[in-house]
């Protein structure tokens, strides 16, 4: 396959675990989370390399052992936002240390070329390389965007659950410990993933953007997560071609922009939407047939709201 | 050496006490996002051909007034950490693309993100101070207003506070301090001065009197041990920062299960 039909590939198979994990990471309140385990991919890349270990081993130990001590730490599964700025500072700084000791080892001879590599490559490791990718990691990155997706389908019902009402979710019978656990493992995988292909810094970006897009276009819970796949997919194609036709922009860094861009875009059609069928809603006192329909269509609007509010009620009435 | 202790101090002592608050509010993620927010800015400074410093200001305050925005609530179908998070990954990506059009790799990207200790002139370290100076005179001046509207902004509302007014103002707050240091400790790596220590006072203490000092007394012994370490190995100071502050951090979450568990006996 060429480098283009490898980024596509490889693309793509970051965008649609990102874009489903994502509507559940903002339902749950969880994106300082998502940051810190796209951020630990760095420094479990740099530690793989100054190890002399596959770099793919670190990124995914490194998110994954992020994502269980976070899970552990929070209560009830969730970290709060302190525990994870401290945790996640402390990951930061390990990466500066493998950074410098990478440098030392390659850099006995200390020459100005070899000194531009090395920072190059960290750049690499934060910023990512999807036009870089082989075939074998394409297909690598395909596998575990399957397995990702298929664990969060398994794991949709309890989660949403345990997001929306947790206090009944208990009282069910649902393990809100080991379902957050799973979840948080999951958010791992997919930004180490997702690092390999817009980088440690980004990642965060495919996990977000698209999904708080999908969140100012309906709140159904299906429904939302699919949206946001979507959303990050054609983001994702959107980003890679842009790269390819201006000079000097990045393909990572043109992917999660297309990607905000979406969530600029949503905003506006949100908007549109409220005032058309705010008017319909004037319109309907006049017997106007269509008017009616709209506002019933506004009608669903506001039920979407006043559906997204209670779960945040009672998360932060806890 | 002298200059990165003077400057270190300086942002040691200032750094914890506005940190504080933001912990209160639980704001560590804003506060992050702040700091990434400058490295766009001092990228785009950079490419124009401006001092970095400029750029620094100029984009940690719109961020600031972005962020401001969002404070506890829902606005047009998105809620705070979703806001911070988009805010986040823009920033970085806009940084990106800036860095890469500026002839290349910029080569202090990673000094942009994990800051240059060493190599600090007498002007800096100036500036470092007054702005220092500026920041806790005005936050000693909105404090009790500034503490009632954290811990309880419908009483504040109905006191004839302006609450959103508060609000945007710490976040200026916080612009400003992230971006004296930031150039010291890096964009990624603000979070080691403004939020552990702060952190590991609030496990120990709610009072203000005594957890503002020890948080303080923490980021300073901190900051000099990390430099002292840095110059005799190699590695950079950001590692003995992040390692050091959250060793603090850690100790005091010890601290405060021992005595609970003592508490509880």
């Amino acid at each position: 396959m060429s480098f283009l039909t490898n980024a596509l590939v490889a693309g793509s198979a970051v965008a649609v675990p990102s874009g489903l994990l994502g509507w559940f990471v903002l339902m749950r309140r969880q994106v300082f989370a998502g940051d810190a385990l796209g951020h630990v991919a760095f420094t479990g890349a740099l530690a793989a390399a100054a190890f002399g270990v596959d770099v793919r081993v670190g990124l995914f130990v490194g998110t994954v052992g992020l994502a269980c001590v976070l899970a552990v730490l929070g209560r009830r599964a969730r970290a709060d936002d302190i525990v994870i700025g401290a945790t996640f500072a402390l990951v930061l700084g390990l990466g500066v240390f493998f950074l410098a000791r990478l440098s030392r080892a390659s850099g006995r001879g200390g020459d100005a070329g070899l000194q531009a590599e090395r920072a190059a490559a960290a750049a690499r490791s934060l910023f990512g390389s999807i036009l870089g990718l082989t075939t074998r990691d394409a297909l690598v990155l395909a596998a575990v965007g399957l397995v990702v997706s298929a664990g969060l389908v398994a794991l949709a019902r309890p989660l949403l659950f345990s997001g929306l009402d947790p206090e009944r979710a208990r009282a069910r019978g649902v393990r809100e410990r080991l379902v957050g656990t799973l979840f948080l493992v999951l958010v791992g995988v997919a930004a180490g993933q997702a690092s390999q292909a817009v980088g440690a810094l980004l990642a965060l970006g495919l996990l977000v953007a698209p999904a708080a897009a999908a969140r100012r276009l309906t709140a159904r819970p299906y429904l939302g997560p699919l949206v946001a796949a979507a959303i990050g997919l054609v983001a994702t194609w959107a980003g890679i071609a842009v790269s390819r036709h201006v000079d000097g922009v990045p393909a990572s860094a043109a992917v999660v922009l297309c990607a905000t861009t979406a969530f600029v875009l949503a905003g506006a059609a949100r908007r549109c939407r409220i005032r058309r069928s705010a008017a319909a809603f004037a319109g309907r006192g006049r017997g106007d047939a269509r008017a009616a329909q709209a506002a019933s269509a506004e009608q669903g609007v506001v039920r979407v709201d006043l559906g997204a509010e209670p779960g945040r009620q009672l998360r932060d009435g806890r | 050496m002298v200059h990165a202790l003077q400057a270190g101090t300086v942002v040691a002592v200032l750094a914890p006490v506005l940190g504080w608050f933001v912990v209160l509010r639980g704001q560590t993620f804003a506060a992050h996002t702040l700091g990434v927010v400058a490295f766009p800015g001092a990228a785009a400074a950079v490419f124009a051909g401006l001092p970095a410093v400029a750029g620094y200001y100029a984009s940690t305050v719109t961020g600031a007034v972005a962020l401001s925005r969002f404070r506890g609530g829902r606005r047009a179908g998105t809620d705070e950490p979703t806001a911070v998070g988009i805010v986040h990954v823009a920033a970085l990506a806009g940084g990106f693309v800036l860095s890469r059009l500026y002839d290349g790799m910029l080569p202090q990207t990673t000094a942009l993100l994990f800051g240059s200790f060493l190599g600090i002139s007498a002007g800096q370290v100036r500036v470092t101070l007054v702005t220092a100076v500026v920041v806790l005179a005005v936050l000693a001046a909105i404090w009790r207003p500034l503490v009632l509207a954290t811990l309880d902004p419908e009483l504040a509302r109905s006191r004839g506070l302006r609450v959103a007014v508060l609000d945007v103002a710490v976040l200026l707050l916080v612009a400003v301090v992230v971006a004296v240091t930031s150039g010291i400790a890096g964009a990624l790596l603000i979070g080691t001065l403004l939020v552990t220590p702060a952190a590991a006072a609030h496990r120990l203490t709610a009072r203000a009197a005594v957890g503002i000092p020890v948080a303080v007394l923490v980021a300073v012994v901190v900051t000099w041990a990390s430099l002292v370490l840095a110059f005799v190995s190699d590695v950079p100071p950001g590692f003995y920062l992040a390692a050091l502050a959250f060793g603090a951090f850690g100790s005091a979450v010890l601290a405060d299960r021992v005595r609970s568990v003592a508490a509880a006996r």
